[in-house]
């Protein structure tokens, strides 16, 4: 990791944390979720009450990385600044490292007010050991939505990206299964889900600070999204360098 | 040495071709002023060395290396356009960041005391008026004591005074051995500037030579009369054009012109000579290139 990356790093974190709603935003909703659904109806279930949680951190690792990267990096690219750090003795790699150490500091962020109300509010526990390993799932549940941001977002202009995002975090959060306990979604949606990326890294969460056996579907649908949405958002990538730059 | 140069270099957007090879050396310590009206292909060449864009044919060199690589461009200064700055940042942090691509870069306090930004420190950039903006981009291109500054069109829109102010900036830095070029459409800011031009139109290089030389080429005036039937033939015209029943005659030598017309059989009336704008004077300089290489020789 280089210097200049932390550098980048920095800046972007200060650049969001000066406009304090964009935090907001990305921490609302799995935080409301929590509140609505999750304290009053199986808050006082200790085993329910964690895969809730876990759900909901899943849920908030999905929203904060679709948008931090789907819409940041659609919205920097439409800045003229973008053009002139093009200019700084800095390559692709320091910025891209920044952005992705950046948003996984506010994918962090984001997931306190979930854990907390999980913590306080819930009879959600886990082991410290569950919480380190939950900790560690944040970063490789987030995998396939960073991808899937960095595609949206040097593959559409701001307006177009910021519509995808909204679209589809809604199904991939219901059609994963994230609002539903284990094994007690609704038909359509235990038959969807496997297929999902969602799906995998809940299962991964649930895994890690509960008694769960994750699937193999799951995975395997997990590890595919990961790949697939990682060569749209290199496609993308080389196909917006081709555009301003050949 | 050559710091800057472009051998043979084009450049297309789709169908328009905005850089026609192009060749351009600029060596240590020249301050080459790049001139030519909207749409000559100063940006495109100006991006072209600074790494932004690739050319299509020809080369592009920036101190001996490619300016695509990251690390040759930590020998090169360039201005962000002025509503390009982060917003929300304040005016110290623009500079740090920037200082911090650089091995050496100036002091923070030292560089915003020389462009007068001092009190602005604590100020995100989205808070400044215009020329603070601008001052502060251009005090951007100095920050890693750059060998070579690529300067385009840095006072544009800028008030008579901020200009003055930003054009000793360049020329403290020129006087301490840096070499600079810097692109503008306004030949008073080269005159006051550069000791060599390099004029640009329509994607190729109609003129690279001293500015007392191209500011006789495009000293251009206009000399019109209203007559009838056909126009008259004259001596140093560059170009004619006739509307609403008068005749335009562009000339660098109205003098010549108007003692050839007044001893010549045509029935003039209504007789004007005007100077034309730098705008004008390209276009007809362009389309006659056949006469702008004997202007400039």
């Amino acid at each position: 990791m280089t210097t200049l990356s932390l550098v980048h790093a920095r800046y972007q974190l200060l650049e969001t944390i000066r406009i304090p709603i964009a935090l907001i935003g990305s921490a609302f909703f799995p935080a409301a979720s929590m509140l609505f659904f999750v304290v009053p109806f199986a808050g006082d279930d200790p085993v329910a009450a964690t895969y809730a949680t876990a759900s909901m951190v899943t849920f908030s690792i999905m929203v904060s990385s679709l948008f931090t990267y789907g819409v940041g990096v659609a919205d920097d690219r439409s800045q003229p600044w973008d053009g002139y750090m093009r200019t700084l003795a800095a390559g692709a790699g320091p910025r891209f490292a920044g952005r992705i150490l950046a948003g996984m500091a506010m994918s962090l962020v984001s997931l306190v007010p979930v854990v907390l109300i999980g913590a306080l509010f819930t009879e959600a526990t886990t082991t410290t050991m569950g919480f380190l390993l939950g900790i560690a799932t944040v970063f490789v549940g987030a995998l396939p939505f960073t991808l899937m941001g960095l595609a949206i977002g040097y593959g559409l202009p701001l307006k177009a990206a910021l519509v995808v995002c909204q679209v589809i975090f809604f199904p991939l959060a219901f059609g994963g299964g994230l609002m539903s306990a284990p094994d007690q979604a609704p038909g359509f949606i235990q038959t969807i889900a496997p297929y999902l990326p969602t799906r995998g890294a809940v299962e991964l969460m649930w895994a890690a600070v509960g008694d769960y056996s994750p699937h193999a579907t799951s995975l395997f649908a997990f590890a595919v999204w990961t790949v697939a949405a990682g060569a749209v958002a290199v496609w993308a990538y080389r196909r917006d360098e081709g555009r301003r730059f050949r | 040495m050559i710091l800057a140069e472009a051998i043979e270099v084009s450049r297309r957007y789709g169908d328009v071709t905005a850089l026609d090879r192009v060749s351009l050396q600029v060596t240590q310590g020249e301050l080459v002023g790049l001139l030519g009206p909207n749409g000559a292909g100063k940006t495109t060449l100006a991006n072209l060395l600074t790494g932004v864009r690739r050319p299509d044919e020809g080369r592009v060199t920036l101190c001996g290396g490619d300016p695509r690589d990251p690390r040759t461009r930590r020998t090169l200064g360039v201005t962000p356009q002025e509503t390009g700055l982060p917003a929300t940042l304040r005016v110290g942090e623009v500079v740090e960041f920037v200082g911090a691509h650089y091995p050496d870069p100036v002091p923070r306090a030292e560089l915003l005391d020389q462009f007068g930004l001092s009190d602005l420190v604590k100020r995100q950039t989205g808070g400044l008026s215009g020329g603070q903006k601008r001052r502060l981009a251009i005090a951007l291109a100095f920050v890693g004591r750059p060998q070579v500054v690529v300067l385009d069109e840095p006072t544009t829109g800028l008030d008579v005074q901020s200009r003055r102010g930003l054009w000793d900036a360049i020329k403290a830095y020129h006087a301490d051995g840096g070499t600079v070029l810097l692109s503008s459409h306004y030949l008073e800011e080269i005159e006051a500037l550069a000791d060599r031009v390099v004029v640009l139109g329509r994607g190729r290089v109609l003129a690279d030579d001293t500015v007392a030389a191209v500011r006789g080429m495009v000293g251009v005036r206009r000399v019109s009369f209203a007559h009838d039937g056909e126009p008259p033939t004259l001596p140093g015209v560059v170009a004619i054009e006739q509307r609403e029943g008068r005749t335009h005659l562009l000339t660098p030598d109205s003098d010549a012109l108007v003692r050839a017309l007044v001893v010549s059989t045509v029935d003039f009336r209504d007789l004007e000579v005007a100077p034309t704008s730098l705008e004008e004077a390209f276009l007809a300089i362009t389309d006659s290139s056949s006469d702008a290489v004997a202007l400039a020789a």
